[in-house]
């Protein structure tokens, strides 16, 4: 079962998880990414490339569904305006062994921040900047080759 | 060949619009080549793709590196690293 959305709404996480429980298969991990409240961001804006985010999306789940034993995989990416303490992102996998969901989760995670095109841009107040890419991001993106 | 030209985040803010059409000559081959002639069109491109470290590309949605070649595209994309997640 794989499930991608973009959408500007709030999710569920528990709703979500309890989709991929319902697999029976016996383990879920997931990652919740949220909106730093620390350094004075005051709002976030996310843009990204209709029509190509949701192939880069299915195409990285589909990478973890043919990697690992998987029963359910799910991307849930939010865009426009976000305010500290909001949740961003959630990506969860469901599989009968726990390297499996823990692993194919953390590839998941690593491979969206440099494979689909998102951009943030972050208010400090009046201010603000584009959020620059980090290098650390492609490293931790590069160890799944 | 006309081509379709997307451009998101800071490239787009720089450049002042989101999109356009228009029509390389046939000595534009590469990516790169394209932002070269792009930025022959005005400070704007000159100011949005100054820093070439810092551009990526997609052809028909497909992320390539700026040496890949554009023929048979319809859709490129100008956008700089992406920060989802």
């Amino acid at each position: 079962m794989k499930r991608i959305s973009i959408q500007t709404a709030d999710f569920d996480p528990g709703a979500e998880l309890a989709l991929l429980e319902a697999s029976g298969v016996g383990g879920v991990a997931s990652f919740t990414g949220v909106v730093r409240s620390e350094g004075g961001v005051t709002a976030m804006t996310l843009e990204h490339y209709p029509g190509m985010t949701e192939k880069a999306l299915n195409a990285l789940a589909d990478a973890a569904i043919a990697r690992w034993p998987l029963a359910g995989a799910t991307i849930i990416h939010r865009v426009g305006t976000l305010y500290p303490g909001d949740r961003i992102v959630l990506v969860a996998t469901a599989s009968a062994h726990r390297a499996a969901a823990l692993e194919s989760c953390a590839f998941l995670i690593d491979r969206l921040k440099t494979d689909a095109p998102f951009w943030k841009k972050e208010q400090r107040g009046e201010d603000a900047a584009w959020v620059e890419a980090r290098a650390g991001d492609d490293k931790a993106a590069g160890r799944w080759q | 060949m006309s081509v379709r030209l997307l451009y998101f985040a800071r490239i787009r803010e720089r450049i002042g619009i989101d999109g356009e059409v228009c029509e390389p000559p046939c000595d534009v081959i590469t990516v790169a080549d394209l932002l070269d002639w792009l930025c022959d069109r005005g400070p704007q491109y000159q100011n949005a793709f100054a820093d070439r470290a810092k551009v990526r590309c997609a052809l028909d949605q497909e992320m390539v590196p700026l040496s890949a070649l554009i023929a048979a595209t319809t859709e490129i994309a100008l956008f700089p690293p992406v920060t989802g997640g």
